[in-house]
């Protein structure tokens, strides 16, 4: 009985089991036939996708950044160029503690407190994968010692980079300008533009003066390499190289040496100097004072030279020649005598007895000339000459700020010149219009009085100043003030020449332009208020001195220079052309501060004419802290 | 006795048809590794020292009789549990996991004994109470089988303890188990699913999100899978080519000689290959079927079936895990990837399933 149940048993239990067996195989060939149709699906139908993500693991597009053109003086004098240097870079995630790296980098190769302040700047704004620059321009043994020490620091590296370097450093600092490591801002203006791609792995654009305005033909067009690298990122092997395009070297009217004069020349004062060639419009030199080293914000700024930069009270960071906006005082009055002769409201013998004062008609404000006393009998060839106050009062009283307002912006006054540097300001040439508009009130005829001898609303750009100077010079003729010549392609032989077409003719007449001329040479003539500045120079000097207040009088208060402090005493201005026949140089210049621009302007102007002219270099280097005296203009 | 009697000694054990479809995924492992390893001969040569060791230690099991291979039963999976027990009071920490007890001498993986051990205790058991099965008995079975995944998955190893409550899962359904009982089951894991996910750990649980989404975290965990994909969907219809993987040879893939090198295979021979492969353990498994219908006692079926579906189980695993559609555990790919121990557990099992079908007429004469 037993035997028979146990029997039926095991056949039951063998049918069963192969039962089982058969519904095992069923399992086991549906999951080979799952596995099947997902290799199928991935390998066929996907397949093309996931070849091209293959493809992308594999492939790694380097950009090669082209090297940025050069700039020099028309002279072929280099004032920004490239030089290769070595750097110690840190990836930051590459190492464990950071800190002590750096600490135990200190000992191998100098670390300045202020290069570690710009790295953890670096460390701050970047993602902590890029390498971030610790150290710039190793010397050899620096980076001996440390190649030898490498392996004690993963993560740390050196690298051959390419440097911008500015020889003439502040002297060209607001020319020039100078690049600055990529950032957001920059980011966010290039993909608008369109220009990410041409800027993929480049560090480097130009954040102001030249290196900015002529950022699109400095940079050049970057190259592509496809290199196949490997899951860690090294290169195996190159595939495909496309060299990239070196930037266009710019050639520039500046002639560094004239920079050069021109800066030194400046001594203590702060100010600015802008030269140009009257006639074609190439700016010849181009100064603003104090200047300050624009190495120092290749790599960003650390802090504490900022924070001096940027609270110094001479404000280094301004670019006075292009920015700065200040009263052109009695430098106006040569482009008034010319608006009074054009509207008739003075012929060049009109004469005037000058009393020392002017008053309108029913008033009893007096308007002091600043000679007390006056002039005596003053025409319009005298009144530029002595710089006559009383003379411009009335001039500027009988043309009406309507017709003043019309006639200036001929010479390029409130308005920018359209320098090829960007950040130009437009200067301010007041009108009754302008008047309602900023202050809500009307224009009175005392307004108009002041704006005769540049003092009151209106506010010029020693670059406006320097344009209507050249104008001047050139009979009207205006060119377009350009600081670049010629833009030289590195690769292929091809120059675009800036074109230097006239910009305008004001079509004066001749013999209005002759008297003003005249009576500008007469300027720097025994008589003239700039007969210092000018004397025993071989060649004619057609000039005009200028002082603009920096803090207004009181009626009846007289303007004492010793004392008033440094800071609040009158701004000197000259303007001038030579030879005055046959015009090679037109400039103006500021002295901020400087009391008066026949002592302390002029001579500056009298070394860069110099030089400019006739070769002489100032004997020793110019310290231009003038002598001060009690000639006024 | 003559050379060729000698000889015969010694093949007499061994199944040839199961010998050979080892031996070609043996030979395809030596290949794919040396690709895997960039041209180099260290691993294939490792690999072929771990094949030997393995080798010998087959042929002395497939050279057991069948009551000496019941005997082992009891003591190893009683060594077993001993060993998983001692691991989670004294085992060594890697990796975040205590799988590892070190003996002084020898570090073990006792998990590892227990693939074999578990079944094989388990098919004991069903023996031995072959004549009187009922429920009890299978609950009985069950909690063997559930002790030693409980002990692995604390470790934590889920994807032994997976492997292992499948390899055990199996000897329950060859046993007989009611199709009832195991719906049952099915409903009550599905059930108990929630509370299985709260105790597992937090790489696991990621593990798992990624299979949804493995391009969340492309440089994290996501990365094997998201790279073992794309190997293997690049690979196309016909392959790169041997040795011309970029995903391998550009060191892409990660753990490319060990758990992920089906990616390697089918990146170099493509569909095609994959099929070759397929088919490959198709034969082997096949043949594990064969030996399992005809053996002849209840142990052996039940030991040789559950052998046969636990190694197409680890292939299916591997390379579901390697082409992304199961989540990223420890499995390597049977008697391909590189490794000593795996290699070992399942050519032990290889032994034992020739030595079932080489020592049947024995016992029935």
């Amino acid at each position: 009985m037993n035997k028979h149940v146990e029997l039926k048993n095991h056949q039951r239990e063998i049918y069963y089991f192969r039962l089982r067996l058969v519904v095992s195989i069923g399992f086991v060939l549906l999951l080979l036939a799952i596995l099947l149709a997902r290799f199928a699906y991935l390998q066929v139908v996907r397949h093309d996708h996931y070849q091209t993500l293959a493809e992308n693991n594999r492939i790694s597009v380097v950009p090669i950044v082209p090297n940025r053109g050069l700039i020099l003086d028309r002279n072929g004098v280099v004032l920004a160029h490239n030089y290769s240097g070595y750097t110690l870079e840190i990836t930051p995630n590459r190492t464990a503690d950071l800190e002590a790296t750096i600490n135990e980098l200190s000992t191998l190769v100098e670390i300045t407190p202020k290069d570690r302040k710009r790295f953890r700047k670096l460390l701050a704004e970047r993602r902590n994968f890029e390498t971030l620059m610790i150290r710039s321009r190793l010397s050899d043994e620096e980076v001996a010692r440390f190649a030898a020490q490498q392996y004690r620091f993963p993560g740390v590296e050196i690298k051959a980079r390419l440097f911008r370097d500015y020889p003439y450093g502040e002297k060209t600092a607001h020319l020039i300008g100078y690049v600055g490591r990529i950032n957001q801002t920059d980011v966010a203006q290039l993909e608008e533009n369109d220009l990410a791609a041409n800027y993929r792995g480049s560090d480097y654009i130009g954040k102001t003066g030249l290196e900015q305005s002529y950022e699109s033909e400095l940079h050049g067009a970057t190259g592509v390499e496809q290199v196949e690298v490997d899951s860690g990122g090294r290169a195996v092997r190159r595939l495909s190289r496309a060299p990239p395009v070196s930037g266009n070297t710019l050639v520039l009217s500046i002639d560094a040496k004239l920079q050069e004069i021109a800066f030194q020349s400046f001594g203590n004062y702060r100010g600015a100097l802008v030269a140009i060639d009257p006639n074609n419009g190439e700016v010849l030199a181009f100064v603003s004072k104090p200047g300050y080293d624009p190495s120092l914000f290749i790599d960003g700024i650390d802090t504490q030279s900022w924070d001096e930069l940027n609270n110094s009270p001479d404000t280094p960071l301004n670019n006075r020649a292009l920015r700065g906006q200040y009263p052109p005082g009695s430098t106006i009055k040569p482009f008034m005598a010319l608006a009074g002769l054009h509207y008739g409201e003075r012929s060049p013998d009109f004469t005037i007895g000058d009393p020392g004062y002017f008053t309108l008609p029913g008033n009893t404000h007096q308007y002091r000339d600043w000679k007390k006393g006056g002039h005596g009998s003053v025409d319009l060839f005298k009144s530029i000459v002595v710089s006559c106050d009383t003379y411009y009062y009335g001039l500027a009283t009988d043309l009406g700020i309507d017709r003043i307002s019309s006639y200036l912006p001929r010479f390029g006054f409130g308005k920018k010149t359209g320098i090829d540097l960007e950040g130009e300001t437009s200067g301010l040439l007041p009108s009754q219009e302008w008047k309602k508009k900023r202050y809500g009130q009307k224009w009175y005829a005392g307004d108009t009085v002041s704006v005769g001898i540049g003092q009151g609303y209106n506010l010029v750009t020693p670059m406006q100043l320097a344009l209507a100077t050249a104008t001047l010079a050139n009979n009207g003729i205006g060119y377009k003030p350009h600081l670049v010549r010629d833009v030289r392609s590195a690769h292929i032989d091809e120059n675009h020449a800036v074109s230097n077409e006239p910009l305008f003719n004001l079509e004066i007449k001749p013999a209005h332009f002759d008297l003003v001329r005249r009576a500008m040479v007469a300027v720097t003539q025994p008589g003239g208020t700039a007969v210092q500045a000018a004397a025993g120079a071989p060649y004619h000097i057609a000039g005009k001195t200028g002082t603009a207040q920096v803090i207004g009088m009181k009626q009846g208060e007289k303007y004492i220079e010793s004392q008033v402090q440094e800071r609040h005493r009158d701004h000197a201005w000259f303007i001038a052309f030579a030879p005055a026949e046959q015009p090679r140089i037109a400039l103006v210049v500021l002295a901020e501060n400087g009391g008066h621009g026949g002592s302390t302007a002029a001579p500056i102007a009298r070394k860069v004419l110099d030089y400019y002219l006739l070769g002489k270099v100032p004997q020793p280097l110019p310290d231009a802290a003038g002598k001060e005296d009690e000639e006024h203009d | 006795m003559t050379r060729r009697q000698l000889w015969l000694r010694f093949i007499v054990h061994l199944d040839l048809p199961l010998l050979l479809g080892i031996a070609l995924l043996l030979l395809t492992s030596l290949l794919v590794l040396y690709s895997a390893d960039n041209a180099s001969l260290e691993q294939p040569l490792k690999q072929m020292l771990n094949i030997m060791v393995a080798f010998t230690c087959m042929w002395l099991v497939a050279n057991l009789p069948l009551h000496y291979l019941m005997r082992t039963a009891v003591p190893i999976y009683t060594l077993g549990i001993a060993l998983l027990i001692g691991v989670a009071l004294f085992g060594e920490i890697s990796h975040g996991a205590r799988r590892w007890l070190n003996l002084g001498v020898v570090t073990l993986q006792p998990s590892e004994l227990m693939k074999i051990g578990v079944p094989l205790m388990m098919a004991w058991y069903f023996e031995k109470h072959e004549a009187t099965l009922t429920l009890k008995n299978y609950f009985i079975a069950a909690l063997l089988l559930l002790m030693p995944v409980a002990l692995i998955a604390r470790q934590p190893d889920l994807g032994t303890a997976i492997l292992i409550s499948a390899s055990g899962f199996y000897v329950l359904f060859l046993a007989g188990l009611s199709w009832r009982v195991m719906g049952g089951l099915f409903v009550a894991a599905l059930a108990s699913a929630p509370v299985l996910w709260s105790m597992l750990h937090d790489y696991q649980r990621h593990r798992i999100l990624m299979l949804f989404d493995s391009s969340q975290d492309a440089l994290g965990k996501g990365y094997h899978t998201i790279q073992a994909t794309i190997a293997v969907g690049s690979g196309g219809l016909f392959g790169k080519g041997y040795l011309k993987g970029t995903q391998t040879h550009l060191d892409f893939l990660p753990e490319r000689t060990t758990d992920f090198i089906f990616a390697v295979y089918s990146e170099e021979f493509g569909l095609i290959g994959s099929l070759i492969l397929l088919s490959l353990y198709f034969f082997v498994i096949a043949r594990g079927f064969v030996i399992t219908a005809n053996a002849s006692t209840y142990f052996t079926r039940l030991m040789a079936g559950s052998i046969t579906l636990t190694f197409a189980t680890y292939a299916f695993v591997n390379m579901g895990m390697v082409s992304g559609i199961l989540p990223v555990v420890g499995v390597p790919l049977p008697l391909v990837s590189y490794g000593g121990t795996s290699m070992l557990t399942l050519m032990l099992g290889f032994g034992m399933l020739m030595s079932i079908e080489t020592h049947k007429k024995l016992i029935k004469t």
